[in-house]
């Protein structure tokens, strides 16, 4: 069974895409072994205390809180890319492991796949 | 090789959209085989049979669907991405009560199962317009 690493690094609201990755995501859980990795703007995906209602659109980021019980194994971010954004894992709202670049290039080696969002 | 491709552009909104199709037919030329092409995000818009380019531009969209009828290369476009953008096969049309129906020929909605299935799958995946 092949395992997916899915890559996010769209900042979320400026387009329906990183709800859509999303989407993938969980189906992508329910078929097989998927971890998240998530780099540049698309850690802000995951940012507590996220408002949409005055944007008009879906709080879609409430949905990362299934990826536990989706079976999700690994939920990463770059920690440089965490410190750039001046934020820490205690601003997040789930759980995450910090990854430095050579932790990085492993999780990519250990897995089959590599979907990009 | 197996080769899945995902296509995340809209023809002329973004490169990724014509650069996906040349890759694709390479990797044919190459005398690979291609699973399943996908189309998601944006990427959608390729499947519109609505698009009507000027004759002096490159029509990515007929191109694409002329290379899948060619090849016999499936090629699907998300349901949920497709419903959001306004991209509807006879049953959807239906469904939603639209009037008229605009898939080009060549493609196929599906779901997102078919993204994962793909990736399974191959033994390549490569992902254009992120």
């Amino acid at each position: 069974m092949s395992s997916i690493l899915f890559i996010l690094s769209g900042a979320p609201h400026g387009s329906i895409n990183a709800q859509e990755s999303l989407d993938a995501l969980l189906m992508g859980s329910a078929f097989t072994q998927c971890s998240a990795l998530f780099l540049g703007q698309g850690i802000l995906q995951l940012v507590s205390h996220q408002e949409t209602d005055d944007l008009g659109v879906k709080n879609f980021a409430l949905g990362f809180k299934a990826l536990d019980e989706y079976g999700v194994k690994r939920i990463t971010c770059s920690v440089g890319d965490l410190q750039q954004l001046g934020l820490s894992t205690d601003d997040l709202m789930i759980g995450i492991e910090t990854l430095d670049d050579m932790a990085m290039r492993q999780i990519i080696k250990d897995h089959d796949k590599v979907l990009n969002f | 090789m197996k080769f899945s491709i995902i296509v995340h552009g809209a023809p002329y909104s973004s490169q990724a959209c014509l650069s996906a199709l040349n890759y694709a037919q390479a990797v044919l030329v190459a005398g690979h085989d291609i699973v399943r092409v996908f189309f998601y995000h944006d990427g959608v818009h390729t499947a519109s049979n609505l698009i009507a380019a000027p004759q002096d531009e490159t029509d990515v969209a007929r191109r694409w669907q002329q290379f899948g009828l060619d090849n016999n290369v499936e090629l699907i476009a998300c349901i949920a991405s497709c419903l959001r953008r306004g991209i509807l096969d006879e049953t959807e049309a239906e469904r939603y009560e639209k009037g008229t129906a605009n898939l080009a020929p060549g493609f196929t909605i599906s779901g997102l199962g078919q993204l994962i299935d793909a990736s399974m799958t191959a033994d390549r995946v490569v992902t254009f317009g992120v």
